[in-house]
């Protein structure tokens, strides 16, 4: 027998521009009721900053650069300074993914920092206790043709976020943006901030064609590692690079592009015995997945044997230095489940790699990413979603965040 | 039955769509070209909201003889609905992944009975 059929049922709204984030990712937030009692951190979430430009702008110090940078802004450009990429408005899928598009979604004024309001809002619904933060089209900053816009605009970053941003919520945390085509300047950022407790780090955008190795950074490298703090190579895309640009369609590009940069830099770390010269350094890969790794490792090692002449500061094979390092798990491959498992045994995956979201981009992770993971430990989930990162950055394993079921009664519930 | 009336069919846009919740269970109930389909938001993915995102024709390429591309065209007849959490497309009229049909969405029965559109609720849990 049929019951009545007229019940009581809401309607969900399509998402759009306008909805807000806890809305957008309501369906993770009912996930984390199950894992109320993990530590959660996210080593990478992103700003996007063009948002917050005249901010940024705002904060150079040097008078003329501030002065290009506010002349492009009063003509319309809401990425004055910046070399963005071919490409950069590919990114939300010609408008498939609205979260990569922007947020436009409202805040509450007196509510403190609209960055700030919505970082919470991304980091309750995940169920995230800590989100370390990254910029966006900065990162390319690498690429720029004037090394001293890089430095203008690295240490106008660096100020907002660690003035402005940083302060206003103890769960977020941020590395320090190096402007690395100038070491110099690197090395005063380094000892200005190395002991502001928010900046948990340092971060290199590996986009760049500067070779990691070159004489001019050793002195860096050994302020950094002398903090004790991790650095970071945060690697990107760049469809202007010569090789790239015979790929005709974003998604050849971005598949090979943030591989191609980790690579490289890894490679030259490593033939150049950086891991033998800078022992306490550790080392962090951002932002390129897990599949180049084993890669890179058997590459390495089987050339190695045949060639150690060429790197004689090593002592142990190439993969053994690269076990040693962290990773940051996202975009996760995932369509072939026996070659993840290769992967996370083959760099010891319970210790090294670390949970990133990259929220709120289009190619996001969201922590059950990690959970659904069958082959895992529960352990192995604890320490990959939080633990790794709290004994990295020296964060402390407590509970930040609200519970699950109660982000889920203060969101708006539109969509 | 949980069976749900979820108003009357010609209320809706064709091609359009109804993205229900009750009980916790979230169902998406599209119209396409008079024939009305219904499928769990919930994305094989990553378990984001498939049904809410954008719906929009496949994209196809034109190839010509001997294998000459002729450029990307949108399709006339396939409406798919995107996730968007990370952009997986799906096929209205099968709910299944434009690019992998063994990735699909879960259906869910609807019918019009009287001028209304009826969906058969999943039980909460599933
Ligand atoms: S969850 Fe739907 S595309 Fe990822």
């Amino acid at each position: 027998m049929h019951e009545p059929v007229n019940r009581p049922f809401r309607e969900l709204q399509e998402i759009t521009l306008q909805t807000d984030t806890r809305d957008i990712l309501s369906h993770e937030t009912k996930r984390a009721i199950d894992r109320e009692d993990y530590f959660l951190v996210d080593i990478d979430a992103h700003v996007s900053e063009t948002q917050f430009w005249p901010e940024i702008i705002g904060s150079i110090d040097n008078e003329v650069i501030r002065q290009w940078g506010q002349a492009g802004m009063e003509r319309g450009s809401s990425a004055a300074l910046l070399n963005l990429s071919a490409g950069t408005n590919y990114q939300d899928v010609y408008g498939r993914i609205l979260h990569q598009s922007a947020l436009r979604q409202a805040v509450d004024p007196a509510a403190g920092h609209r960055f700030t309001q919505m970082a919470r809002r991304s980091m309750d619904a995940m169920g995230l206790d800590y989100q370390v933060v990254f910029p966006t089209p900065m990162l390319l900053l690498g690429m720029h043709p004037q090394d001293e816009v890089e430095v203008a605009l690295a240490g106008a970053y660096n100020r907002w976020v660690s003035e402005r941003i940083l302060p206003e919520d103890p769960r977020l945390k941020g590395l320090l943006f190096l402007p690395f085509n100038t070491p110099e300047a690197c090395e005063e950022l380094v000892q200005k901030y190395a002991g502001d407790p928010n900046i948990i780090g340092f971060t290199i955008a590996s986009t760049r064609n500067k070779p990691v190795h070159h004489n001019a950074y050793m002195k860096l490298y050994a302020m950094i590692e002398e903090t004790g703090k991790p650095l970071a190579f945060h690697s990107g895309f760049n469809w202007d690079d010569p090789s790239f640009r015979q790929l005709n369609r974003f998604i050849s590009m971005h598949s090979i592009s943030f591989v191609h940069w980790s690579l490289i830099h890894m490679t030259n770390w490593i033939i150049n015995g950086l891991p033998e010269r800078f022992p306490k350094l550790k080392l962090i890969w951002v932002e390129s997945g897990l599949a180049w790794i084993p890669f890179l490792m058997q590459r390495l090692d089987h050339e190695y044997l045949m060639r150690s002449c060429e790197a004689p500061l090593l002592k142990k094979l190439p993969s053994d230095y690269m076990r040693d390092m962290y990773y940051a798990t996202q975009p996760m491959e995932r369509s072939n489940p026996r070659l993840l498992q290769a992967t996370f045994e083959a760099v010891n995956a319970e210790t090294q790699f670390l949970f990133a979201s990259d929220w709120p981009h289009w190619d996001f992770d969201p922590p059950s990413a990690i959970t659904d993971i069958p082959f895992l430990s529960e352990q192995a989930k604890r320490n990959i979603l939080g633990l790794n990162a709290a004994r990295l950055f020296n964060l402390e394993v407590k509970k930040m965040r609200p519970k699950a079921a109660d982000a889920l009664s203060t969101r708006p519930g539109v969509s | 039955m949980r069976e749900f009336n979820i108003g009357p069919a010609f209320a809706f846009a064709d091609p359009g769509r109804k993205v229900i919740e009750a009980d916790g269970v979230e169902v998406g109930v599209f119209k396409v070209d008079g024939e009305f389909y219904a499928y769990q938001n919930i994305c094989p993915h990553n378990g984001g909201p498939a049904c809410q995102g954008k719906m929009i024709y496949k994209v196809e390429e034109l190839i010509a003889e001997h294998g000459v591309s002729k450029g990307l065209v949108f399709s006339k007849t396939q409406l798919n609905v995107t996730c968007p959490w990370h952009g997986y497309e799906f096929d209205i009229r099968s709910g299944r992944h434009q690019g992998d049909g063994s990735v699909r969405l879960a259906a869910v029965k609807v019918r019009v009975e009287s001028g209304d559109v009826i969906v058969t609720m999943p039980a909460p849990g599933l």
